[in-house]
């Protein structure tokens, strides 16, 4: 069942001189119970895409065209209070930094059970019982002492998992993930997103898991997107993607482009930096820095189209070659 | 914590200790005390009785010693103007400064974190935008020019409001207040306006900068991303973030609160402690100087007392590290 669906997706930043495209014909959907990867070097726009599903783009940001149907129903243009009854209900978010993301002069058990209250007709006692439980789900030890520690109090994988308690405390049907554990210790980055995987799995939940870690995608994401400069370039399941991928962008990510010349398969990651948004090539954004690019690239920007017999999508002029290559 | 409050105690109790080693250098080497106390025409030998009899014939120290002693039990000697004991004329001033000093502050912790607020979460509204304007207006006009002009307002052109004095007050025990008849309030509101004034622009300007900045914080866009009401978002989250640097500010404006009646006191007659401590300048009253300096120096030193624990009370941070 789709639970997320976004079509043609366009975000914008009108600023005086000029219009700022961040993100540009994005679709995609994401299944029940379902992971999907999103990855890019940062700037790509994957924060963004995120942050316009729950309408927190921050001003003057502002999706400009397109649709964002959660469940079927479209949220794309819903007014602040329409919102906020979806934020922490119906979509959760986890951000990057769980040391910022948690208010540091009220309690763990407060912020569990404002959330709740939120959202949900509880009597206090209810709240506070389910936020312990929520704690206990997370992996937090002794969670009825918990509920009255700060954040400061804890370590940065406990706040994590608090965060991810405070994102999935209502029973969301989407979480949106952004970088929740590029600021971790390694050692604890991956017991969080097994724990992630782990309830989500458990509760039906979809997950857009926004990452610019490859292993992290490997591990937990079932679909990945590609993003490069405010678009998709590859889209697909994690094996296919991962093992072989077609876009020569995604196949520079995956580092598994064979360097000319070289004897064997030596790993290279890709020359150069991804464009500004008001400096964008004409053509494939990524064609200054492929080594393939041709006239056509230069010239025309390639749409994302299905690969014959398998689930993936690509946006690159030579596709077919690509996946021969 | 317990430990760091000791410490801040002790500290206070220096300060203070330092006021009044100034008072007593005051008192007893500018001019000569018991020629100050006396008339023309008494004698010198009753001018060395008295001397004894007070005990200033006894060594310095001896002195500073018994100067702290009265100090403590809130004697200050004998007013050389109006020949009563300096803690009978505080007890019969004090009241009305901190009448005052309370009614501003309110007024001033009022319209400041409530204006600071409005501006920090509407930021580019046009009613944001004119209280703004207003508030450099109040950071730049002298209260002086301020009471004159609400006179000429409130008192001389409309007839509303007294343009000096208490108005009626009523006695509870030692303590006159005014707070408690209708000419007391309508006399209270000019000054208290007046002095609230500049104060109320400062706490407006930093609840306003401290919103701005808190505003973007990480935990406040999840706190959006919660869901979360806005009311809940920016009184539980955002302004409860703002506290320590409110709070400190505001401490400090309260003590200097107290210092500033004195302009609005003369301005509005007001019968307080700034008035008397003008009159005790104007004749040398030296005892009534002293007791004034160790007053005001006392409040400063409470009010940063309560600072402190204030700090303790919003963030939990402090606790610990204080706590180890
Ligand atoms: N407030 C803003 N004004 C102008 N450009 C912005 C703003 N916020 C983000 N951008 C631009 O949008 C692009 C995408 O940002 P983001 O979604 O945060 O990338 P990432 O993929 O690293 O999460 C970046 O190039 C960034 O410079
Ligand atoms: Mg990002």
């Amino acid at each position: 069942m789709t639970v997320l669906s976004i079509e043609r997706l366009r975000i914008e930043f009108p600023l005086r001189r000029q219009v700022l495209v961040a993100v540009d014909d994005i679709s995609l959907e994401i299944n029940a119970g379902e992971i999907l990867g999103i990855v890019g070097e940062s700037g790509a726009g994957k924060s963004l895409t995120g942050a316009s599903l729950i309408g927190l783009l921050e001003p003057p940001g502002q999706v400009s065209s397109g649709q964002i149907r959660l469940n079927g129903r479209d949220i794309t243009n819903l007014t602040q209070r329409e919102l906020r009854k979806i934020r922490g209900k119906q979509i959760g978010a986890i951000f990057q930094d769980p040391l910022t993301s948690l208010n540091p002069l009220l309690t763990i058990g407060r912020q569990l059970t404002e959330t709740l209250n939120a959202h949900l007709k509880l009597q206090q006692s209810e709240a506070k019982e389910r936020a312990i439980d929520m704690l206990r789900e997370v992996g937090i030890p002794a969670p009825e002492q918990r509920m009255s520690s700060y954040p400061h109090e804890l370590s940065g994988g406990m706040r994590q998992r608090v965060v991810i308690a405070l994102a999935l405390c209502c029973n969301p049907e989407l979480i949106v993930a952004d970088e929740p554990t590029t600021a971790l210790d390694v050692s604890v980055q991956a017991q969080i997103i097994l724990l992630l995987k782990k309830l989500c799995l458990k509760q039906g939940t979809a997950v857009m898991l926004v990452t610019h870690d490859l292993g992290v995608i490997a591990e937990a994401a079932d679909r990945v997107a590609v993003m490069y400069s405010g678009r998709l370039v590859e889209i697909g399941p994690v094996g296919d993607i991962v093992e072989n991928p077609i876009h020569p962008y995604t196949k520079g990510l995956m580092g598994s482009i064979p360097v000319i010349g070289a004897h064997k398969h030596r790993l290279a990651g890709i020359e150069g930096a991804m464009p500004r948004l008001d400096d964008r090539p004409h053509g494939c954004a990524f064609h200054p820095r492929c080594s393939h690019a041709t006239e056509l690239c230069r010239s025309q920007q390639p749409k994302l189209t299905a690969i014959e017999s398998s689930e993936r999508k690509s946006a690159c002029h030579y596709n077919d070659e690509g996946k021969f290559r | 914590m317990a430990n760091f409050i000791v410490t801040r105690i002790l500290q206070s109790a220096a300060v203070m200790f330092f006021v009044a080693l100034i008072c007593f250098c005051l008192f007893r080497y500018v001019g000569d005390p018991i020629v100050n106390m006396v008339g023309q025409e008494t004698t010198i030998e009753d001018m060395e009785a008295l001397r004894q009899s007070l005990g200033l014939d006894k060594p310095v120290l001896v002195q500073f010693a018994h100067f702290i002693a009265g100090a403590l039990q809130g004697e200050f000697g004998i007013s050389y103007r109006l020949q009563r004991p300096v803690s009978e004329l505080i007890a019969e001033r004090l009241p009305a400064t901190l009448e005052l000093v309370f009614v501003s502050a309110i007024i001033a912790l009022t319209l400041g974190i409530s204006g600071g607020l409005l501006t920090g979460i509407k930021r580019n509204a046009w009613y944001s935008r004119l209280v703004l304007a207003l508030s450099l207006v109040g950071v730049s006009l002298p209260t002086f020019v301020v009471g004159i002009l609400l006179i000429y307002l409130f008192a001389v052109t409309l007839n509303w409001l007294p343009s000096f004095g208490r108005g009626q007050v009523v006695d509870i025990g030692w303590w006159s207040t005014g707070l408690l008849t209708v000419s007391g309030w309508k006399a209270i509101i000019l000054p208290a306006v007046t002095l609230a004034l500049y104060q109320t622009t400062l706490i407006l300007r930093i609840v306003r900068a401290e919103m701005l900045e808190v505003r973007r914080t990480d935990f406040i866009k999840f706190a959006w991303a919660r869901g979360l009401a806005p009311r809940s978002v920016y009184f539980n989250h955002a302004l409860r973030n703002t506290l320590i640097p409110v709070i400190t500010v505001t401490g400090l404006q309260i003590g200097s609160l107290i210092a500033f009646s004195i302009i609005t006191e003369t301005v509005f007659q007001w019968p307080g402690m700034g008035s008397l401590f003008i009159h005790a300048v104007q004749f040398a009253d030296v005892p009534v100087m002293a007791a004034y300096l160790v007053l005001v120096a006392l409040f400063f030193v409470l009010i940063n007392l309560i600072v402190d624990l204030l700090y303790f009370a919003v963030d939990p941070r402090l606790r610990m590290s204080a706590g180890h």
